[in-house]
């Protein structure tokens, strides 16, 4: 008996031993470098891209935009990652664009709120402290309580380079997840926020901006202005890897959008 | 009985190691800090640091100064020493001398409960409950504030001084008091002419516990304190040292992660001073 179980404990070492080979002969490196924005993206779009390639090891290291298109660049990493779209230079550099996704970020207010529309620059102005009042944009007699994210966030990030703050807004409260901001906002009748697109829900009031509300199809056309989007960046001159070629085709794909709408973004196909 | 003698060696052995594990901890933890915490300071410098009066960790010009959480910290616990050491007090002296033993167990294990919830179910009450509480009755745009963060350190300091202040008192020998009650003097006259001087080392060794219990809490005061890095004002929005910390660790990198640890370090700094004092304390109620 205990033979035979030495036999087949060998014989499945040896098949798997096997297996490995095999999965390492099949597999590769796909290295990133980028955005912080795109973490859950990316990371859910990882997974799912190791779950279907065994043996890929995908990397992702959060960066930063400009230090991921830097790294892309000098050939640190296969695929850069950018949250806004490249400047003429970058392009002129020798580097393309191709957008993954877009991230629409929603400004929110209290359902209470009886404003439902503001242009882009009213908000950037209550964001600046130069509007403070709700009165001033035909709302209640009531001081407008701004409401942000923590430095260093994405959505902070994304929502002060979208409007032009950035580095100038006045909050009152600076918190450090979408589900407080929500809460928050959901509290204070005067409160107004901004939170990532996925995460709206009935407790608070999605404003609409010069007239369009958010939704998966007003980030898609283009319409509701306060969205970015979510870049991979690669090299034109060097050829990517199988692997990296592997990964740039699956994350463009049918088949990856389900994830990426699962991680708050709007995919592109 | 030579065999008993290794035997007992060999634990003393055991516990020794046991007992230096801590120490090391303590150690480890200290030459991290000191390590990471020291690369930022001196590149921002010493001053601007300690005594810059804005943070803005991600501008252009990025800013380090922490003079804000420093006195915020220093406020809310000193508010929180304010309400919560009076309450916490006299209910101490309360259960130790005055309560019915049916009332004693009942309050007792109200306070013991109130030391074993956890920090961020204050907060939440605190961000559903005290906030637009706050808010509505003083009438202000938005009630998350330092005032909020004080409510809620000085509830969650009041077990710590109970606890400890209850036991000093029932360490005062019965003698004392008796002596005193049969020179005339009033249960409640005694209770505060005798029992509490002659326990006062122990309540002071209580009010220094609730100080490290306020100034070291982080997720409570994150939810209520609103967390803009102003410098503090009873009803504006203020950042502790530990929610400095604690808010833009997740994302930082830099200089900016380096400033965190530094921000750390500063806070490490403080609680050691604190548990100086309370060794201080607590010897000289030995002595």
């Amino acid at each position: 008996m205990k033979k035979f179980m030495t036999l087949a404990l060998a014989a499945a070492l040896a098949v798997s031993a096997l297996a490995g080979c095999r999965a390492q002969q099949k597999g590769g490196t796909v290295s990133t470098d980028g955005s912080t924005s795109m973490e859950e993206v990316i990371g859910v779009l990882g997974e799912a891209f190791q779950e279907k390639y065994s043996g890929m090891t995908f990397t992702y290291n959060p960066t930063g935009s400009g230090s991921g298109i830097q790294a892309v660049k000098e050939g640190r990493c296969d695929i850069g990652l950018s949250s806004r779209s490249l400047k003429e230079e970058e392009k002129a550099d020798g580097l393309s664009e191709t957008v993954l996704a877009n991230d629409g970020i929603a400004v929110i207010v209290n359902p209470k709120n009886e404003v439902s529309d503001l242009d882009i620059e009213t908000i950037a102005k209550i964001y600046t402290g130069e509007i403070t009042n709700w009165f001033e944009v035909g709302g209640n007699d009531a001081e407008i309580v701004v409401i942000g994210r923590e430095a260093g966030s994405g959505t902070r990030d994304g929502f002060e380079s979208i409007t032009g703050t950035e580095n100038a807004c006045k909050y009152r409260q600076e918190l450090t997840s979408t589900g407080d901001v929500i809460t928050t906002v959901s509290q204070n009748p005067d409160a107004i926020g901004y939170a990532s697109l996925a995460a709206v829900s009935d407790q608070i009031k999605a404003l609409s901006v010069g007239g369009v509300s958010p939704s998966e199809a007003t980030v898609k056309d283009g319409s509701y202005v306060i969205q970015r989007p979510f870049v991979l960046v690669t090299k034109d001159d060097a050829e990517l890897s199988d692997a990296a070629q592997k990964f740039f085709d699956f994350a463009l794909s049918d088949e990856s959008a389900p994830y990426i709408s699962q991680a708050g973004a709007v995919p592109v196909k | 009985m030579k065999k008993q003698k290794a035997f007992e060696t060999f634990i003393h052995g055991i516990f020794l190691i046991l007992g230096l594990i801590t120490v090391g901890c303590v150690l480890l933890i200290t030459l991290y800090l000191v390590v990471a915490g020291i690369p930022a300071i001196r590149k921002i410098g010493i001053w601007d640091f300690l005594f810059g009066k804005e943070w803005a960790s991600t501008a252009n010009e990025p800013k380090f100064g922490i003079l804000p959480f420093i006195l915020t910290s220093v406020y809310g616990t000193a508010g929180a020493i304010l309400i919560g050491v009076p309450i916490g007090f006299l209910t101490s002296v309360y259960l130790a001398k005055l309560a019915p033993a049916k009332i004693r167990t009942i309050v007792s294990g109200a306070v013991s409960l109130l030391a074993g919830i956890p920090s961020v179910v204050y907060g939440l009450v605190g961000m559903m409950v005290l906030v637009p509480g706050i808010r509505s009755l003083f009438h202000i745009p938005d009630g998350a504030s330092l005032f909020a963060a004080i409510i809620v350190l000085s509830i969650m300091i009041l077990p710590s001084i109970v606890n400890v202040s209850i036991t000093a008192l029932e360490a005062v020998p019965k003698e004392y008091e008796d002596a005193s009650l049969a020179l005339g003097a009033a249960p409640v006259e005694t209770y505060f002419k005798v029992s509490v001087p002659a326990a006062k080392s122990g309540i002071a060794a209580a009010v220094v516990l609730g100080v490290g219990r306020a100034i070291g809490e982080a997720m409570a005061v994150m939810m209520v304190s609103g967390n803009a890095p102003n410098l503090p004002e009873l009803f504006g929005s203020v950042r502790f040292l530990t929610t400095a910390v604690a808010s833009e660790m997740s994302y930082s990198s830099g200089l900016q992660r380096q400033a965190l640890f530094s921000i750390a370090l500063v806070l490490f700094l403080f609680i050691m001073l604190i548990n100086a004092a309370l060794n201080f304390f607590l010897k000289r109620g030995k002595e």
